[in-house]
């Protein structure tokens, strides 16, 4: 080639490089003012905003530091918690100038994963956190309460090489290793053994440290029950109230080894995140102890005060108090919670979450069916129900086709049919334009989305599909066998896609994965970050949608999940007294059988909530477009919120595949506006996730079709069918 | 609900042998004018039922005088085409229902969309 010419084109891939990052850069700032009211200036100011580096991206006080101290002099930087952006203020404009032509569009590398950084001016710094925002009532965390030498004593006095387990009540649960003192604590019922105390009491070196709690008057009893956690790095447990009926009003929670955050959430919405220091004590007493839940989310890194400076106190505990704020790295932590058993009915100021009150304890999830019409209630509870009634927030997560079903879709013969069986929004439907793509989804609020995406579509069951035999060169069924909850209809679904086929036709089914991490690849469902800078900012998109709290899981609130076997996956269905368990979101799965949180996003008005009357169906739809465009994978810290994940745990390219059709292309409807004020519901999904060779055995069952190939395609397991 | 739609789809009652093809109940029809393919409609033909497709055009009064018998050499036959076109892919049912030839079970279509669940004692 001409090097003459070779240069030019460069220069003008460049300058096409270039345009993206423009584009994106002012896509973030549009996104940071739609969501977060930050105004940016087109004038230079010494203070930016740095999209996408934010903690709320896992992106660390010190690499980011770094980054920007290059440009120049750091006055100060900022990094609200929780969020995906963080701001600067540079000593010179000159510097921020530097900083916005040469780190716009900066790949930044952080430890768990990358993101692409976009900077704007902007006038001002402000920080909506600066108030100290309050701890739960009641609650009170004493720091150093016990010295390095005790913390020693305490420890030691644990011995988790036990086997036998009468004596301490040792478990070994999900997410954490427990013992128990003085009484067990039974995880079935949530209650204690009350006539049953065990052999081993309080270990004698806890005596000292409660007589000090006596002395304080943090306690006015001795408590009789202890509960020993011991979590690793990425542990956690889930957020509940200890039952009313088990315990005296006040809780003490010693905290030994490395520090964590503890999340506090009243049912009222509020949520306060407390750190918990090595050594210190937490007190729970009235309204912290009987009405906010409190857990621990699972991950290796909290959001903690950064530098040497000790946090002032009393608002220190809440770490949103602080702006100055960096991830640290979770190390293991032994919590000894003491508590002393109750022998009366609780008679406490909060009956709405007391069980001795009557209160409506929570839902108790469901078992797994074990014939067909309990497997019909399960499916249309757990699975149509919720579907219907998350279809529009589901919609808005789920506008990017994965890229290996367009493969397989694009490869199709022009003229050919293809149905859709479990269609969701129509995302596929479009996707070659030279097909009859018609589909169908059992929820009909799903349905009526495609209708106004211009798609043909109907409201059917997969196990009954209403179709001509043999009419169909292809089929498709993207996570939707997942969802039935016996072997016997799953292989009903399967064998009723074979029958719609023509010899030769093929089907491409796609259903998640017990195996979330494959060749040692971790799936982008665990990874939730991804590398393509695309998708980071779709990330901070969604986590300037998401910035919601976490909510408070209606099903397993006081329920303690995971005392199922972790070693063997042959037993994971043999959970307790064959409950389904509810899956931490965005972690690895422990059983095969089990229901997946969805949290409804803030801002979706209660109409969207229930099943309603097809009138107010447009409002709905062009909600879930106005939110479309900010989704994508949620970022690590926020991940609680949205949690959702079947279909997005794939890669959500930034693509040009979509739907030739838009929304915008219906009338134009009037946005509804009464918004729910109330705390966000949490739905659950029953999934059935699928072992390594479980789909292709099924396949296998299935007369006159062959297994052609099969893969594991990011947390999913996928074969491709031929009809013979 | 378009035609061609309508031409795939069939009773799935329980029991029911000739479930296929569903008549159709109309109340609202709409034409809305699609961008004509002569090679797209061309190669759906062969897809077709279309003694159903011409059955339904003519119980939409849509017919437009479509033979009962597929023409041959339709590939050229770009009047004839232009026909199917309408037929197959203009002609939408808004409001109505489909009904099961063999167990007159109605399946109703609501805003274009046919709802073909079955109660439990159906399947």
């Amino acid at each position: 080639m001409d090097p003459c010419v070779g240069s030019v084109l460069k220069a003008v891939r460049r300058s096409k490089e270039d345009k993206k990052v423009l584009r994106k850069q002012i896509k973030a700032s549009h996104t940071l003012l739609k969501h977060e009211g930050i105004a940016t200036s087109t004038q230079p100011t010494k203070s930016l905003v740095v999209a996408n580096g934010g903690l709320g991206n896992g992106v660390r006080r010190e690499e980011l530091s770094t980054v920007l101290k290059e440009m120049g002099e750091v006055e100060a930087l900022v990094m609200p918690p929780y969020k995906p952006y963080a701001f600067v203020t540079y000593r010179s404009e000159e510097s921020a100038r530097e900083a916005v032509t040469q780190l716009n569009g900066l790949k930044l590398h952080c430890e768990e994963n990358n993101v692409t950084l976009y900077l704007s001016y902007v006038t001002s710094v402000t920080s909506e956190e600066e108030t100290s925002v309050v701890l739960p009532e009641g609650l009170i965390l004493v720091e150093d309460f016990v010295t390095p030498e005790e913390e020693a004593l305490l420890l030691a006095a644990v011995d988790w090489s036990s086997s036998t387990d009468d004596v301490t009540a040792e478990k070994a649960l999900k997410h954490r290793r427990v013992k128990h003192y003085g009484f067990e604590f039974r995880y079935d019922n949530n209650n204690v053994d009350k006539d049953k105390p065990l052999a081993a009491g309080l270990p004698e070196p806890c005596l000292p440290v409660l007589k000090r709690c006596l002395n304080n008057r943090y306690i006015d009893i001795m408590p009789d029950q202890l509960t020993v956690n011991q979590y690793e790095a990425g542990q956690g447990i889930p957020p509940h109230v200890d039952t009313h009926s088990a315990f005296e009003d006040t809780i003490l929670s010693l905290s030994l080894g490395a520090q964590t955050v503890m999340e506090f959430r009243n049912p009222d919405g509020r949520f306060v995140p407390v750190l918990l220091p090595g050594r210190s004590l937490l007190v729970m007493k009235g309204e912290s102890r009987y009405l906010w839940t409190h857990g621990i989310t699972p991950r290796k890194f909290d959001m903690v005060p950064a530098g040497d400076q000790p946090p002032p106190v009393g608002i220190a505990a809440d770490v949103r108090a602080c702006n100055n704020l960096t991830l640290s790295k979770r190390g293991t932590r032994t919590s000894f919670t003491f508590r002393k058993i109750r022998h009366e009915p609780c008679r406490c100021a909060f009956p709405s979450a007391c069980d001795s009150q009557g209160s409506p304890s929570p839902p108790s999830p469901p078992s797994l069916p074990c014939c067909h019409d309990d497997a019909a209630r399960l499916e249309e509870e757990y699975v149509h129900r919720v579907y219907d009634a998350i279809a529009c927030h589901f919609s808005s997560t789920r506008h990017s086709p994965w890229p290996r079903v367009c493969h397989f879709l694009s490869e199709l013969l022009p003229g050919s049919v293809l149905v859709d069986v479990g269609c969701g929004n129509g995302k596929y439907l479009g996707v070659n334009p030279e097909v009859t793509a018609i589909g169908c989804d059992r929820s009909k609020a799903l349905v009526q989305i495609c209708m106004v995406r211009g798609f043909q579509v109907f409201v059917s069951d997969a196990l009954s599909v209403p179709l001509r035999s043999a009419s169909c060169d292809a089929c498709i069924s993207i996570a939707v066998i997942h969802h039935f909850s016996t072997q016997e209809r799953r292989l009903v679904a399967v064998r009723e896609l074979v029958r719609l086929l023509k010899p030769g036709g093929k089907a491409l089914i796609y259903v998640w994965a017990y195996e979330q991490e494959y060749n040692k690849q971790k799936s982008k469902y665990l990874k939730e970050k991804n590398k393509d800078h695309h998708e980071n900012l779709h990330s901070t998109d969604d986590t300037l949608e998401e910035r919601q709290e976490p909510h408070v899981e209606s099903v397993g609130c006081r329920r303690h999940l995971g005392n199922s076997p972790v070693d063997s996956i042959q037993d994971v269905d043999k959970v307790a007294d064959g409950k389904l368990s509810v899956h931490t979101n965005r972690t690895a799965f422990n059983t095969q059988d089990l229901l997946v949180p969805w949290h409804l996003k803030e801002g979706k008005s209660r109409d969207e909530v229930k099943p309603q009357k097809s009138g107010k169906k447009k409002t709905n739809t062009k909600k879930s477009k106005l939110t479309s465009d900010n989704s994508g994978l949620p970022s690590t810290l926020v991940s609680e919120t949205e949690s959702d994940c079947d279909r997005k745990s794939n890669p959500e390219f930034d693509t040009n595949i979509s739907s030739p059709s838009d929304l915008d292309s219906a009338e134009a409807p009037v946005l509804g506006s009464e918004c729910d004020s109330g705390p966000m519901p949490v739905f659950h999904r029953y999934y059935h996730v699928f072992q390594q060779g479980e789909l292709e055995q099924l396949c296998g069952q299935v007369m006159g079709a062959k297994v052609r190939s099969s893969y594991h395609d990011q947390g999913n397991w996928c074969v491709i069918l031929e009809k013979e | 609900m378009k035609l061609l739609t309508h031409n795939m789809l069939t009773s799935h009652v329980k029991g029911v042998t000739k479930g296929y093809p569903l008549l159709i109940k109309a109340i609202e029809v709409k034409v809305n004018e699609v961008e004509f393919n002569p090679t797209f409609v061309s190669r759906m033909i062969p897809k077709l039922e279309w003694s159903a497709l011409v059955q339904a055009a003519e119980e939409l009064g849509h017919r437009q005088d479509l033979p009962s018998e597929l023409v041959a050499d339709y590939e050229n036959n770009e009047d004839f085409l232009k026909k199917v076109h309408r037929a197959m892919l203009e002609v939408e049912v808004i409001e109505g229902c489909l009904q099961c030839p063999e167990s007159g079970r109605e399946f109703p279509i609501s805003k274009g969309i046919p709802n073909m669940l079955l109660n439990e004692e159906e399947v």
